[in-house]
């Protein structure tokens, strides 16, 4: 099963119980996107600024737009079961994220959501997480080492399929969302600057770095 | 109507319409079609709701050829297409073409009465391979 932590280090996240996750997406799953929309919300403008250096400068604005939307349904998506649930935010971040980006998470989140059992352990959880990321690499006809979200989904994927802490997957995530600064962009807007990509962050793999880590806390290192 | 559909995504409604235009006066009325273009917020992009909107406007028994611009239009256009779902979801095809010469083609196709299939192949016609 895995645990809530007692530790909430979100003071803003709500109320954290302990609890099997099926339990958090009954009791909590509101908490989860509260401190997932704070965290968006608090980077906007850093998401952005890596999207103006290189893709149309939009990021941190549709990301946060979608989150908001999501945050505005928070009560109705956490009543629902969690494979609904994460359908649910899935289906809303596509329509309200826009841009390339609104697919991507939302696919994401909807392959979560298609994968994962009602009340999923630690090792059904990654397995769902892993066909989750092949669902946004075909959306976006992509692969690990071109820039993109899938450079920090895949290593954290391997992280948690090899028992890592929350913590250590955290500072995974954002080693991996460095990685990407010498990487030369293959998809997406960036990808029309070829060499010029290189130098700077792609802001899909900060964004899920940041949601990686956010998520990470809340639920803690009890999986 | 019995002939195919064409729906036009572009990131700039401008362009959208501006294609869709050429369309109605070169290819005429006997094409279901439709047009969407920008963020759904003032700027620049694709809007999946949009583009939902526009299949049902176009849409034909015969199917749908979706005509795109840049990655995020066929992106945005396969999301479309997959939140539609089957049956309709198999008559719909986002095409790999250039948006303007490839409407002006696939709707020409479509006027006499084209399957989907032939439709869709006359427009990847202009793709270099």
């Amino acid at each position: 099963m895995l645990q809530l932590s007692n530790e909430n280090s979100f003071a803003t996240a709500g109320k954290v119980e302990t609890g099997t996750l099926g339990d958090m997406a009954a009791l909590n799953l509101a908490g989860l996107i509260a401190a997932a929309a704070d965290t968006i919300a608090a980077h906007a403008e850093e998401l952005t600024a890596l999207d103006q250096a290189i893709g149309d400068g939009d990021h941190g604005l549709n990301m946060k737009r979608g989150f908001e939307a999501v945050r505005a349904e928070a009560e109705a998506f956490s009543a629902k079961p969690l494979p609904d649930a994460l359908k649910a935010i899935g289906t809303k971040l596509v329509m309200t994220v826009g841009g390339a980006s609104g697919p991507l998470f939302g696919t994401l989140f909807l392959a979560l959501g298609k994968e994962i059992s009602a009340d999923p352990d630690r090792a059904s959880l990654t397995a769902a997480f892993g066909k989750a990321i092949e669902a946004v690499a075909a959306r976006g006809k992509s692969q690990v080492g071109q820039k993109t979200m899938l450079d920090v989904l895949q290593p954290v994927h391997d992280a948690l399929s090899g028992g890592k802490t929350a913590a250590e997957i955290a500072d995974i995530a954002d080693a991996a969302a460095e990685a990407t600064v010498p990487m030369k962009a293959l998809r997406g807007r960036a990808s029309f600057l070829g060499d010029r990509s290189i130098g700077h962050m792609d802001a899909g793999a900060r964004s899920t770095a940041l949601l990686v880590r956010t998520l990470g806390q809340a639920i803690g290192d009890n999986a | 109507m019995s002939n195919v559909g064409i729906v036009i995504v572009s990131h700039s409604p401008l362009v959208a319409e501006g294609t869709a235009d050429m369309v109605r006066q070169m290819v005429g009325d006997e094409v279901p079609l439709a047009w969407c273009g920008g963020n759904g917020h003032g700027g620049l992009g694709t809007n999946v709701e949009a583009i939902m909107g526009a299949i049902d406007k176009a849409w034909s028994e015969a199917g749908v050829a979706i005509l795109v611009d840049l990655g995020g239009a066929e992106t945005n256009s396969e999301m479309a297409v997959e939140m539609i779902g089957e049956p309709r979801a198999q008559k719909i095809i986002v095409c790999n073409a250039p948006i303007v010469e490839g409407a002006v083609m696939a709707a020409t196709e479509a006027s006499g009465g084209a399957s989907l299939r032939e439709v869709v192949a006359t427009a990847h016609e202009l793709s270099p391979s």
